[in-house]
């Protein structure tokens, strides 16, 4: 049975037909659309380095059969800097060292900016870190990452309170 | 240590930009994800090759349903040991130090599970992987031999690679005699799974006799050369590009059986072939830690201090190489004891051979010689630090040469300070927190050598002032990008916006291997080797053209600062790079350089880096869940290119230590020969929240003797000690000794 399923990426339309009905939301960004931001690192679901958003939540994108996302709006690595512009996450992530390899990364700092929109973590450490446990570094590069979720958290909060004030 | 000093070849200084904290190079790529691995290549007309795993460890394949994998749609070819194209080089054959026997279907033998019997290239990856599938092999199975008791325990012929087997300085027996105490350590590991977050990967493409190999790779020109013997073809006629790697930790440096059939499929198909290992495929053919069973036996006198030091191991190997896990070497160069012995053995398994993974030998074997030392301050009644200061050795225990440098003292009284070790009461299970949870504290030291390999560089001025650089140097996290190019700039004398740092491909001069925490210091060397001779040559330029401001001061006479040549003596003479190379006609000038240690040196100095780490666990005292609520660790390296990137590295290595105390190993099926947890929810390592406070602090340590640079290594220094110092905290809160790692709550189940 031919399918075709359309997608929403990072604000580009995508229709992408799929002779395969196996295929991953991650494989079909990675292999067809030719996003490869997106990290595969154990395809199961225990790793969060696939994470993207999808409709403004985090999500696991291995796990995600791309049948299933016909008509989402998805978020990936890609789509988060504004141009030349660092989404305050990412500009944190450099600051504070916030990784080493870089495989994790776009899956850590996707999931990051979702933890920050759930809003419930807020500037507490601990939380920040159990909220950023389903994302695994094996570099180990967990304090800079908490540390940066600190501070981009911070940082948009401010902004967020400027824009209202103004 | 003073932020710049004049280096013996005159010229140029280390220090403008050595020793600065800068933040990545490959940031930006790295958080907006345009920094591309080996997978994310997807060159036209690509295929996918997934390769058949072993379900058994032992015995032969029998069948395989080759028809049914070739059925499938989408499926082009499929490869088992029948239709297997030849190779130029047996992959049963050691034709290197550093080559392991690997598996690409020359048989149809199977030595472990998880190994490939079978290649399945297709269209997509989802048509490989169901062609793989369909494969369905039947077995003969042979009983598998895994587990310590189970193996056949044989006289290894090295350890790690080209290490000792066995060590002896003194009078053990002596030793023993003169003790008042004796104790007796043992400790058991298990195996490691190196587990980097990118899976092994490889995209090939052929172009007549040319091969483009985008491939994560810790050493690229010497698996250039070993890739080429495959194919009988000459090293230079591939090029091997590993941009950025998803983590290496020992495990990407030499060719694996899987990658060379996909090489063999893209050249046998005419077309581009990707292969990316699957998470369970990354517990086979891509090496591990090897197990230890090891004893270590101190005998102390009445002043606490050693009078023998007898450290045992039996490690993993697989029944078909070898790679001994030198858990005993971690105790020569420690602690001082008039009498040192040690002695491994191997027990043969039905695993994939072990290979170097982040501190071979000194990870597990730091881990006993700490639980050890700790017993021994026990049994003498001294805090464990206060035992550590009396053993303290002045020059190397093994060899009886002198320290090229070592702060370990200033480390310990650091670390100490910051932790608050001070009001460490001695007796173990005394302290509680406000939740009622038992609170232990606990030391160990680390230890690392201070190798250096063979690199090359060239450095290119142009006529605009600004420079070229090039060494084939591998950034595998550990953020040689950065520290390369900041000692590269300073070795042109140039900020390090003004140079161009070219490294990642075979094509570059071979920057070495990135491994055994030597590749700053080799591929830096080389790199600011090649600077300074580029600057020595301008300044031969300048110095002897009347025209210059410079001319006559004699090539010594001139420094290289911020582009500008400037008298030593005298600021107001100076000329930019840009002005010396108009008037000599010149566009470019090249250097070159190399980087290496001259054997002498090592001959006169024993080089290591040190460290002490601090640790604080939490235990549950109903149900003795551990947490490791603090991590304290205090490091002396020689010169610290890149403080914040060293301290990345540093807290990252005391993960690795957490990780090893707490969390991770492989867990075989005794009756299978199968590992049970091959994946990450089964293979355990720390999360974000595991590790709430982890803090590393840098010792200033000036070594003169070390290399040029004054640079040793931290990229795996952490990790030693911090096992240890996380048992011993352990024991400090329940009174329980660690005897195996990772330590599980049952072993503190009373």
């Amino acid at each position: 049975m031919p399918l075709s399923i359309s997608l929403t990426v990072n604000g580009d339309r995508h229709d992408v037909p799929l002779e395969d009905a196996r295929a991953t939301l991650l494989d079909v960004l990675r292999e067809r659309i030719g996003l490869t931001g997106t990290k595969k690192g154990c395809d199961r679901g225990q790793c969060g380095a696939c994470t993207v958003l999808v409709d403004g939540r985090r999500v696991n994108s291995c796990l995600s059969l791309a049948m299933s996302m016909d008509g989402a709006d998805v978020t990936t690595i890609e789509g988060l800097a504004q141009g030349e512009d660092l989404h305050p996450v990412q500009a944190a992530f450099i600051e504070h060292d916030g990784f080493q390899c870089g495989y994790c990364t776009p899956g850590q700092i996707m999931s990051a900016v979702g933890l920050i929109a759930e809003g419930e973590a807020g500037d507490d450490p601990e939380r920040i870190r159990e909220g950023m446990s389903g994302n695994l570094c094996r570099c180990a590069a967990y304090p800079g990452i908490t540390a940066a979720v600190i501070d981009a958290q911070r940082r948009m909060a401010e902004a967020e309170d400027e824009r209202k004030r103004a | 240590m003073p932020d710049t000093i004049l280096m013996p070849a005159g010229h140029v200084r280390l220090g403008s930009n050595a020793g600065q904290p800068m933040t990545r190079r490959d940031g930006i790529a790295k958080v907006t994800g345009a920094a591309t691995y080996a997978a994310d290549n997807r060159p036209d007309r690509l295929l996918y090759a997934v390769y058949a795993s072993a379900g058994i460890a032992r015995g032969r394949v029998a069948k395989l349903d080759v028809d049914t994998a070739r059925a499938h749609p989408g499926v082009v070819e499929v490869y088992t040991p029948e239709n297997r194209p030849a190779l130029e080089q047996d992959p049963d054959e050691k034709f290197h130090m550093f080559a392991w026997r690997t598996e690409a279907l020359q048989n149809d033998s199977v030595r472990y599970a998880n190994q490939p019997v079978a290649l399945v290239v297709a269209e997509t990856l989802e048509a490989a992987t169901e062609g793989a599938r369909l494969l369905s092999p039947e077995y003969e199975e042979q009983p598998a031999r895994i587990g310590f008791d189970n193996g056949e325990i044989y006289e290894p012929g090295s350890t790690g690679i080209g290490g000792a087997v066995t060590f002896s300085k003194g009078d053990i027996e002596a030793g023993r005699k003169a003790a008042v105490r004796t104790t007796e350590t043992h400790i058991d590991t298990p195996l490691q799974y190196h587990n980097a977050m990118e899976p092994h990967a490889a995209v090939a493409e052929w172009d007549g006799d040319l091969l483009t190999l985008d491939c994560p790779n810790q050493a690229l020109v010497m698996a250039r050369d070993m890739f080429a013997k495959y194919f009988g073809i000459p090293g230079e006629n591939i090029t091997l590009r590993s941009p950025y790697l998803g983590g290496g930790f020992g495990s990407k440096a030499i060719p694996i059986g899987p990658y060379i059939l996909a090489i063999l499929a893209a050249r046998e198909l005419d077309r581009p072939v990707k292969i990316a290992l699957r998470r369970d495929q990354m517990f086979g053919p891509v090496g591990h830690r090897g197990g230890t069973r090891q004893v270590v036996k101190l005998g102390t006198n009445a002043d606490g201090q050693l009078t023998a030091l007898e450290h045992n191991a039996t490690s993993t190997t697989s029944s078909f190489d070898e790679f001994i896990e030198g858990a005993g070497n971690a105790s020569h160069n420690l602690y001082a004891s008039p009498a040192i012995s040690t002695a491994h053995k191997g027990v043969r398994m039905d695993t994939g051979t072990p290979g170097p993974m982040r501190a071979p030998g000194e990870a597990s074997g730091s881990a006993a010689l700490e639980c050890a030392m700790d017993e021994a301050a026990e049994a003498a009644g001294l805090d464990p630090l206060e035992f550590r200061l009396r053993n303290y050795s002045e020059t190397d225990p093994a060899s009886g040469k002198p320290f090229s440098s070592k702060a370990l003292r200033e480390c310990y009284a650091e670390g100490a300070k910051r932790f608050g070790w001070a009001t460490r009461p001695l007796e173990p299970g005394t302290m509680r927190d406000e939740n009622g949870h038992l609170v232990g504290w606990g030391v160990g030291t680390s230890l690392f050598p201070a190798p250096m390999f063979q690199a090359l560089a060239t450095a290119t001025l142009r006529a605009d002032g600004t420079a070229t650089v090039a060494t084939g140097g591998v950034d595998m996290g550990q953020g040689a990008w950065t520290a390369l190019a900041q000692i590269a700039a300073d070795g042109l004398g140039l900020p390090a916006e003004r140079v161009e740092f070219l490294a990642g491909t075979s094509l570059q001069p071979d920057g070495g291997v990135a491994g055994g925490s030597g590749h700053t210091a080799t591929a830096g060397g080389a790199l600011f080797a090649a600077g300074s001779d580029a600057i020595r040559q301008l300044a031969e330029l300048a110095t002897n053209d009347p025209d210059s401001p410079l001319f006559g001061a004699g090539n010594a006479g001139v420094e290289a600062r911020d582009g500008r040549l400037c008298a030593a003596d005298d600021d107001s003479r100076s000329e930019a790079y840009e002005d010396i190379l108009a008037r000599a006609g010149l566009t470019a000038l090249e250097g070159s350089g190399t980087g290496g240690r001259d054997p002498s040196i090592g001959e006169q100095w024993a080089m290591f880096s040190h460290g002490a780490v601090f640790a604080e666990v939490k235990v549950d005292p109903e149900l003795y869940q551990i947490r490791v609520t603090r991590l304290v660790g205090a490091f002396a390296a020689g010169r610290i290119i890149n403080p914040k990137l060293a301290q990345s590295q540093l807290t990252g290595g005391m993960i690795w230590g957490l990780s090893s105390a707490l969390h991770e190993e492989g867990i075989h099926d005794l009756r299978s020969g199968r590992l049970v947890n091959g994946d990450f929810a089964g293979y355990h390592i720390p999360v974000n929240a595991d590790a709430p406070s982890v803090e590393a602090l840098l010792i200033d340590e000036e070594d003169p003797y070390v290399n040029t640079l004054g640079v040793k290594g931290v990229g795996e220094l952490g990790i030693t000690g911090t096992v240890g110092a996380i048992a011993n905290a352990v024991w400090h809160a329940t009174g329980t000794r660690v005897r195996s790692f990772p330590i599980h709550i049952s072993a503190l189940l009373k």
